[in-house]
């Protein structure tokens, strides 16, 4: 029946009437899984038999007749850096390769209470370090619309996993760009919501003030209704939760009548760097938001440029000190060539167990917060940081939401840039500055290139404007008809 | 030459509340090897910290009792630093904004009244312990990891051990008046860090410090620092300079060895930790905490010398423990005794009391209604000192009333002169021996009495005994 080929909404009201069973849609997610993903290489593990077991379970309740969430018996797939109790938990890298954490990150929680089927855990860039999922200590993903081409990153394999039908939701976190440069490059929907909207407990910090859980669909309802599943103020594990005012009601809220909307173009994300089909794609877009009566004009946002460094000063600083636990003490890896010596025991183990990308980040951050640096790196750009978060605030008087593109290209072959972490960093210049802000940022599909790869647009919205932006996304996916792409395989 | 030694503490204090500082476990000591450990206090990965409260609370309380200005948003920041019993490879501190700044704690050396400036209060987290006992290779006991602290650092205004020891005794007797620590030195509850430099005597050039650790009672303190003095002055007699040095102090050795040199100061790449937000002590949460502030132990003490004309030794013995002060206060504050009755029972057979079964007072039924009921009866004389003695363990343990007390156990003393009179008559009437030994001069007063009291059983007023036998024995 390819029941994979269908969207979450759709497959939610086919289990609702009970037209099919929450195992028999396991069984053929789990199918197809079996069929491309040695291609792919979206998961680093498949859970399948606890998934057959959770779907079984999910049958077995709305036989008895119990009132069931919407998303209950949906498989929906976990980046491998989210706390599952008792599965593996790797962060894809050999530091983390056997951690299998006793407890389960929030976001888990909230989710097998609404019984939703967790099919596995996705690959990444090693502690979500990176911009294409090569930094993977265990294998690249394949971009599954060119096997020859990155997903993006660093949740290049929930996005991978999305496009290529293997599952119609999947989880991921967004740092810098991580959620939504791979929905782009995939041709997916994903969304970073607003900081702090959804708990970051058991998510494996890289930089703890940028961090976001976001889902992954291919449409704007499903990734509302999975942002809605969980969404949850959680004091008691986070502080830097907060109680947001949308929670829970995106997908009841949605509403494509976008007429009035006030949406600006800011200058500077149109620049040089940003190649031609890319541009033209997101101009193409907001040609259609004018053809639905919104409100289109150009905006400047001149910090813009300071946004990468910015962004690499304060995401590396935190990293250095997040990942400094991993020491071979505890759990994960210990190296088997330390003597007696403490010293030599830490050093061994952490050069032995995290891949270049990782170290250099932590080098770099530990660099920034070193004394006699500290004033002139990591403070000014705080100090930044803030200026930047004014300068949103500024434009958001002017406009409701802010459309730019993702990245400045599509989906680059594998090993092209990886000789240059310069240019590959330069790739997220589109999308830091949502992190460094804490605004939330919705990604989709809106064309593609020559080559007919999936080119994406950013909405940027102010804090808790998520309703906004995926109204503003609904409109636009209903009005291009660019909607549940699935990746010829 | 003659030197004047100049000498800073830091001190660190357990506080003493039901969790931990960053999650909900158990705060209590004793518990077996990760008894009292969760993926937040072991630093697992993703586990993030949600600060208690309490602490946030215990350190203002502290702060304000040590005169300190109490900075309304309390920030927090990671210390980074690799070591086996520190989980997440930093420590969760406090660095440029410490909740409390600018103190001073007074106390008495020798009779003098002296002061000593605190720069700054700050709350962090404990580490956890390394355990080499207890297999071949080392066991991390994680049940300390995040058990809550305060940091006090003072200025470097201390001169002699004494002078230490008595600022330690003053910071431990001010904790205890919070009740915001144990206070338990075998638990390590009060651990401090000593600095200690040296000067040619009026000279106020500060010398170079040398940093000593692992000073874990304050008897230790007193050795550490006269021992450090005393290597100081010996290394610039002899033409040496001081290095700036952190020493590791041995109290069984009774004597410190370089732990880490200028050069290897670590770097401890502080910064804000983004896992917490600030929590801001709003004015209602500020009142509740001033209210919560008892009268300070120096204020007690000066008083009991001053107004209850008590004696130093007496002064301190009572204002040493809040309990006793407490129940001092309350009971002179009836008006119906003097401070000084209640004094002297507090100080011996109260203190014997508890010293004997090893309890705390306020962990007994005594009250300062009960004392000072039972102080005006012996005033009043209705029950003799001595009865008074026998009352006291009911006081402790049960709930009577001290005249119940005195009911049930017949203790009510015999003023009537009538009575007394009969009885005195009897017993010289039996004692016959007694009586002619008196009329030869012998002294059987003592003894006269005493077989007044048995025939009294006890309950006879001594005083109208003596006085009436007295009076009989005239006659004869």
């Amino acid at each position: 029946m390819e029941l994979f080929k269908k969207t979450a909404a759709e497959l939610s009201g086919m289990l609702k009437s009970k037209e099919i069973s929450a195992v028999e849609l396991a069984q053929d997610v789990l199918a197809r899984t079996k069929a491309v993903d040695e291609q792919v290489g979206g998961y680093i593990t498949v859970t399948e038999e606890t998934a057959l077991a959770q779907a079984a379970a999910v049958d077995a309740k709305r036989a008895a007749g119990e009132e069931l969430s919407d998303l209950a018996g949906i498989p929906v797939a976990i980046k491998d850096n989210i706390c599952t109790k008792g599965t593996l938990t790797t962060c894809a890298s050999k530091m983390l390769y056997n951690f299998k954490p006793p407890y389960n990150a929030t976001v888990m929680d909230k989710l097998a209470g609404q019984d939703v089927v967790i099919t596995g855990k996705a690959n990444m860039d090693e502690f979500a370090m990176g911009s294409s999922c090569e930094n993977s200590a265990m294998h690249p993903t394949h971009n599954p619309h060119n096997l020859n081409c990155v997903p993006g990153g660093s949740s290049g394999g929930s996005a991978a996993v999305v496009a290529s039908a293997q599952v119609p939701l999947a989880l991921g976190s967004d740092t810098g760009g991580s959620i939504r440069q791979p929905a782009s490059f995939c041709g997916v929907v994903g969304m970073k919501p607003t900081y702090g909207a959804v708990s970051r407990y058991g998510l494996v910090a890289f930089a703890s003030s940028l961090d976001q859980i976001g889902p992954f669909g291919r449409s704007i309802e499903d990734a509302a209704m999975l942002l809605d599943a969980v969404t949850a103020y959680d004091p008691r594990h986070d502080s830097t939760s907060v109680k947001t005012p949308f929670e829970g009601g995106l997908r009841a809220g949605l509403n494509a009548d976008i007429k009035g909307l006030k949406i600006g173009l800011p200058k500077e994300y149109f620049g040089e760097g940003i190649s031609a089909p890319v541009r033209e794609a997101v101009l193409k877009a907001a040609e259609t938001y004018k053809a639905l009566g919104a409100e289109v004009f150009e905006i400047s946002l001149p910090l813009s440029e300071y946004a990468l460094p910015i962004y690499y000063i304060l995401s590396s600083a935190e990293a250095s000190s997040n990942l400094a636990r991993y020491d071979g003490v505890k759990y994960g890896y210990r190296t088997p060539n330390a003597g007696d010596d403490l010293i030599d025991l830490y050093v061994k183990s952490r050069s032995e167990g995290f891949g270049a990308e990782v170290q250099r980040r932590i080098m770099l951050g530990t660099y920034v917060l070193s004394s006699g640096y500290y004033d002139a790196y990591y403070k000014k750009a705080r100090a930044a940081q803030r200026k930047i978060r004014e300068e949103f605030a500024g434009a958001f008087e002017k406009c409701d939401v802010i459309l730019t593109p993702v990245a400045p290209t599509t989906a680059y072959e594998l090993g092209s840039k990886t000789a240059d972490p310069l240019e590959m960093y330069a790739g997220d210049i589109c999308t830091v500055s949502v992190n460094i802000a804490g605004l939330p940022g919705l990604v989709q599909p809106c064309g593609f290139d020559a080559a007919n790869m999936p080119i994406g647009m950013q909405l940027i919205g102010p804090a808790f404007g998520e309703q906004t932006l995926l109204n503003a996304g609904l409109a636009f996916e209903q009005a291009s008809g660019l909607k549940n792409i699935i990746a010829a395989l | 030459m003659k030197y004047e030694a100049v000498i800073g503490l830091e001190v660190h204090a357990e506080l003493s509340t039901e969790s931990k500082i960053y999650c909900s476990c158990s705060a209590k000591f004793g518990a077996g090897i990760n008894e009292h450990t969760c993926p937040v206090c072991t630093g697992m990965p993703g586990a993030l910290p949600v600060l208690n409260k309490q602490v946030v609370h215990y350190a203002a309380k502290m702060g304000l009792a040590t005169g300190c200005t109490v900075n309304r948003l309390c920030k927090s920041d990671r210390k980074n630093y690799f070591y086996p019993d520190l989980p997440k490879a930093y420590q969760i501190s406090q660095f440029d904004v410490p909740i409390c700044e600018n103190g001073e704690v007074f106390f008495y050396v020798d009779g003098e009244k002296k002061s000593c400036r605190l720069e700054r209060i700050h709350f962090e987290e404990d580490a956890g312990k390394l355990l080499h006992d207890e297999i071949d290779g080392t066991v991390v006991d994680f049940n300390r990891c995040g058990v809550p602290l305060i940091e006090m650092v003072t200025r470097p205004d201390l001169h002699s051990s004494a002078e230490a020891k008595e600022f330690l005794e003053m910071i431990k007797t001010t904790l205890s008046y919070l009740d915001i620590c144990d206070c338990k030195m075998e638990e390590g509850s009060i651990r401090c860090d000593i600095n200690v430099s040296i000067r040619p005597e009026g000279t106020t050039e500060l010398g170079t410090r040398v940093e000593m650790k692992n000073v874990n009672t304050f008897s230790g303190a007193v050795r550490a620092i006269d021992y450090e003095i005393a290597r100081q002055i010996d290394v610039v007699e002899h033409g040496g300079t001081i290095q700036q040095e952190t020493r590791r102090w041995d109290d069984v050795k009774l004597k410190n060895t370089v732990m880490r040199t200028k050069e290897d100061a670590q770097d401890y790449r502080y910064f804000p930790d983004p896992d917490l937000i600030a929590v801001e002590i709003d004015d209602e949460w500020m009142k509740k905490i001033e209210s919560e502030i008892p009268e300070l132990p120096i204020s007690r003490y000066e008083r009991y010398l001053n107004e209850y004309g008590m004696t130093a030794m007496e002064a301190r013995q009572l204002m040493d423990s809040f309990p006793k002060a407490t129940l001092l206060d309350t009971a002179a504050a009836s008006g119906r005794i003097t401070p000084k009755a209640a004094a002297n029972w507090i100080l011996s057979d109260i203190s014997k009391y508890l010293n004997d079964k090893e309890i705390e007072l306020q962990d007994t039924k005594m009250t300062a209604d009960k004392l000072v009921d039972m102080i005006c009866l012996i005033e009043k004389g209705t029950i003799s000192g001595a009865a008074g003695k026998k009352v006291l363990p009911a006081l402790f343990e049960t709930d009577e009333t001290v005249e119940q007390i005195v009911e049930r156990m017949g203790l009510k003393q015999v003023s009537d002169e009538g009575a007394i009179l009969a009885i005195v008559q009897e017993v010289l009437a039996k004692n016959e021996k007694a009586v002619n030994d008196f009329k030869n001069g012998k002294n059987v007063t003592g003894f006269l009495v005493g077989q007044c009291m048995k025939a009294s059983r006890g309950q006879g007023n001594p005083q109208i005994i003596n006085k009436l036998l007295a009076q009989e024995l005239a006659k004869l």
